[in-house]
């Protein structure tokens, strides 16, 4: 069912990953990826896949998971290895017709499709560690400051906890809206281009007039719940750093440094 | 006892279709509810009986007329929020009103816009899932819940602000039979443990015979209001303004035609039973 | 009567080889007679949208089939439309699928996916919005300035307007207020009477099925648990509050009378008849 998707999906759990502060992961997650774009040869990578091979086994998250994340996006990494295997300047190894495999190639290929790959499984167990809300809360706390600049940031973070919290929702809409109209003989699935997107008409006129019918009952009942704005807000649960945080987030700062030092040396 | 919601003369009418005169939904409403009572507010669709709901706690302003909540005249802005903390609004779209991915986070929300410090919304809300039996549920997502459990989790939302009253707008209307039970069981629970008033608008008979005092409204009126022993007995009545007495009623006006001498007022299925055994001996 | 539609040791089982996964029916087998009003009744869970949603092929059965006529409706999947147009379903809460401009357009929609000739769609549309209780003034609104009851409707005429031999309503008059929701029912069972085709509702109000069809089926825990007429089905009343269902209040007040030792059908389901069934013992006392 179309309700079963993965997006950016959630795994609760207690593991030292899932306990830290999102705010930490967030910068953390920054720190990675600044991380892996620094680094250059097998050493350095070797450290950066180091270090997502620790935050695997410390967010206990399985590791098919992961792959299975990898699924959406492997068009782009195949052409991205294909390109960079055939367009690479050096020594040819082998070649036929127009195109040349260069030992170089090969070397960039690997480490582009390495990059990919591990800047995708590390971005995910961000996501899979941590709750949508508190990554909500997290971004909401970390870009707090930007409110002196007149950056709306409660009311961005409200729009991103509702948003999430009405997907599963819509797509249900959609699921039935969808089998109404097939009940009536819709038919989504031949024809041309131009005649698909107008078969979608029926899906998407009831289902606007029911997100707004829904936007329209969700503000009232907020506001009977005496929502006015992020003014003079309390939160259930306040962001806290444990020691746990600096600790972590100081081992990542070492492994930065330690990686700019190796691609420095050109390792 | 004082009362927690008074209306004087109130009038209402929505901004009508081009062209058209406005058509009052609401025409000359006075009514007090007791604080503490537990008051059904019944009618067909259309009959105002939603509108009225939302004068109670703001949501609508009177056109004409005056609605005080525990003595705030709803028409001062700068009373709204308190306004808005003592009566709580439980609506029909179970999926429409809850605004957070997580069940306590849901129910920490009301709180949250009051400026509650942390500690006091984490007790207030283990208090309000206990109130409604939810208390399993703290750190599930919400929309795996079925639909009496949502309508829970809403009024967890509202008595986590410590309301002295709430109104359930149809809030059963989209609910199967077993999710209206719950529902109700709660509602009535809180209402005779917490002293909490409850303002349920329905149009559904066997909810009505609930509460301790039934108003029927129609074309923005009240037309009867009384306890529901002698409001609900009025068959010939109540279907012409659209709505059914229970069957227990129409059986017993069936009976008396055939010569039983029975009470018209025997609502419950055991009182029922009871007063035909009696006839029949 | 021969039965329309036969179902077969069907079994659905959602998100198969996944952690959540369920079955949502399971071995049901069940008959659909020609030109008969069924009741479906069972609580939410039970799987009746589950088991509805394979009679017009929108779900395809895990195992098991479904035969309409005599043929499976899955022997040729290509062909599935016009089991859909043969069998017409009318979703819970249908009002919100509309999406034309107009009444006529929308209740045209289904009859123009049957790729029908003007003239036939405008007879069927008119037909159709008669059945469901509306004027022909209608026709030219937009949908989305009617009322709730109105909508609704015009949502069943969509479906009705296709014709179909077997008619499925699932839970029609949800949120109606009594006197929608008797004036709805009145529609319905009038548009059987006239029709005579085959009409299938689903519903998890006792009183409404009791007063309004032929027969009941009653599902639970993804299975058929009962079936027979309303008062065969009645007579059980006690296994029916046992699956989570309530029977209507009638019922239990003779049941109650029963239990206290008054010679009256515990079955009964209508207040004429155990009005009838006390007058006749009080007669028979004097």
């Amino acid at each position: 069912m179309l309700k079963d998707i993965t997006l950016g999906q959630y795994f609760p759990g207690n593991s030292l990953a899932h306990r830290l502060d999102p705010r930490t992961k967030l910068i953390l997650t920054v720190l990675y990826i600044v991380i892996l774009f620094c680094a250059k040869g097998f050493v350095s990578y070797g450290v950066v896949a180091l270090l997502l091979l620790t935050g695997i086994k410390v967010s206990g998250v399985a590791p098919r998971a992961l792959v299975r994340g990898l699924k959406p996006i492997l068009f782009i990494i195949c052409f991205t290895a294909v390109l960079n295997l055939f367009y690479t300047p050096g020594e040819a190894l082998a070649s036929f017709w127009i195109f040349t495999i260069t030992k170089e190639g090969i070397v960039t290929a690997f480490f582009m499709v390495l990059r990919i790959t591990m800047l995708i499984m590390g971005t995910f167990l961000l996501t899979y560690t941590t709750s949508p809300i508190a990554l909500t809360d997290g971004l909401e706390t970390l870009l707090g400051p930007l409110k002196r600049v007149k950056v709306p940031v409660h009311e961005l973070s409200m729009i991103m906890s509702i948003a999430l919290r009405f997907i599963p929702t819509l797509i249900e809409e959609t699921d039935k809206i969808m089998s109404a109209q097939k009940a009536r003989g819709a038919d989504f699935e031949s024809g041309n281009l131009l005649q698909r997107a107008r078969a979608l008409v029926p899906i998407l006129v009831p289902l606007f007039i029911s997100a707004f019918r829904r936007a329209d009952e969700l503000a009232v009942a907020m506001e009977c719940r005496c929502y006015h704005g992020g003014e003079g807000r309390t939160k259930l649960h306040v962001l806290r750093y444990q020691l746990r945080d600096y600790l972590v987030l100081a081992a990542y700062g070492g492994v930065l440094a330690a990686v700019l030092i190796l691609a420095r040396l050109g390792m | 006892m004082s009362d927690i919601i008074r209306t004087e003369h109130l009038t209402f009418a929505y901004p009508p279709d081009e062209g058209k005169d406005p058509v009052p939904a609401l025409d000359g409403v006075d009514l007090s509810i007791r604080q503490g009572s537990f008051v059904a507010i019944l009618g067909h669709n259309g009959s105002g009986k939603s509108t009225l709901a939302k004068h109670m706690n703001a949501v609508l302003l009177p056109g004409g007329g005056r609605v005080w909540v525990d003595g705030m005249d709803t028409l001062d802005e700068a009373l709204l929020l308190e306004i808005r903390r003592r009566v709580g609004m439980v609506f029909q779209n179970p999926d429409n009103q809850i605004v957070a991915n997580v069940v306590e986070e849901d129910v920490a929300f009301g709180p949250e816009n009051l400026g509650v410090a942390t500690a006091e919304i984490q007790a207030r809300v283990a208090a309000a899932l206990k109130a409604v039996g939810m208390e399993a549920f703290t750190l599930h997502a919400p929309h795996h819940l079925s639909g009496g459990q949502k309508q829970r989790i809403a009024i967890a939302g509202v008595i986590a602000m410590e309301p002295a009253c709430i109104v359930l707008d149809e809030s059963t209307a989209m609910l199967d039979p077993a999710g209206r039970r719950e529902v109700l069981d709660t509602v009535k629970t809180l209402n005779r443990d917490k002293g909490i008033t409850v303002v349920l608008i329905t149009h559904h008979m066997d909810e009505a015979a609930m509460a301790d005092r039934v108003v029927v409204m129609d074309r923005g009126r009240v037309v009867m209001d009384g306890p529901p022993r002698e409001i609900l007995v009025r068959m010939e009545e109540l279907r012409e303004i659209g709505l059914d007495a229970p069957h227990t009623v129409e059986l017993l006006h069936g009976l008396r035609q055939e010569g039983f001498d029975v009470p018209l007022d025997a609502l419950g299925i055991q009182e029922c039973a009871e007063a035909i055994l009696r006839a029949l001996a | 009567m021969k039965p329309i539609i036969r179902v077969e040791n069907l079994t659905h089982t959602y998100g198969e080889n996944t952690p959540f996964c369920r079955s949502a029916v399971k071995d049901v087998n069940m008959e659909i007679m020609e030109g008969e009003f069924l009741g479906v009744i069972g609580h939410t869970g039970s799987g009746k949208s589950t088991l509805i949603q394979h009679l017009n092929g929108l779900l395809r059965p895990t195992s098991g089939r479904i035969l309409l006529g005599d043929r499976d409706i899955w022997e040729d999947p290509k062909k599935i439309r016009d089991v859909r147009f043969r069998v017409g379903l009318v979703f819970q809460y249908p009002e919100y699928q509309l999406f034309e401009e107009t009444v006529y357009k929308d209740v045209a929609f289904g009859p123009k996916n049957m790729g029908l000739d003007e003239k036939e769609i405008d007879r069927r549309v008119r037909a159709a919005l008669a059945f469901s209780g509306l004027g022909e003034e209608l026709l030219e609104k937009s949908p989305f300035d009617l009322s709730g009851g109105q909508k609704r409707r015009v949502a069943i005429a969509g479906v009705i307007a296709m014709e179909p031999e077997v008619l499925i309503l699932d839970e029609p008059s949800a949120g109606l207020d009594p006197a929608g929701r008797r004036s709805l029912l009145e529609n319905i069972r009038a548009y059987h009477r006239e029709k005579g085709t085959t009409v299938v509702m689903v519903s998890h109000s006792m009183d409404e099925v009791a007063e309004n069809v032929d027969r009941i089926v009653v599902l639970a825990n993804a299975g058929v648990v009962m079936s027979g007429a309303p008062h065969e089905v009645f007579s059980r009343a006690q296994e029916l509050m046992d699956v989570g269902l309530n029977v209507p209040q009638v019922t239990q007040v003779a049941m109650e009378l029963k239990r206290r030792g008054v010679d009256i059908d515990p079955a009964v389901y209508t207040v004429a008849d155990l009005r009838a069934g006390l007058a006749a013992l009080k007669g028979g006392n004097r």
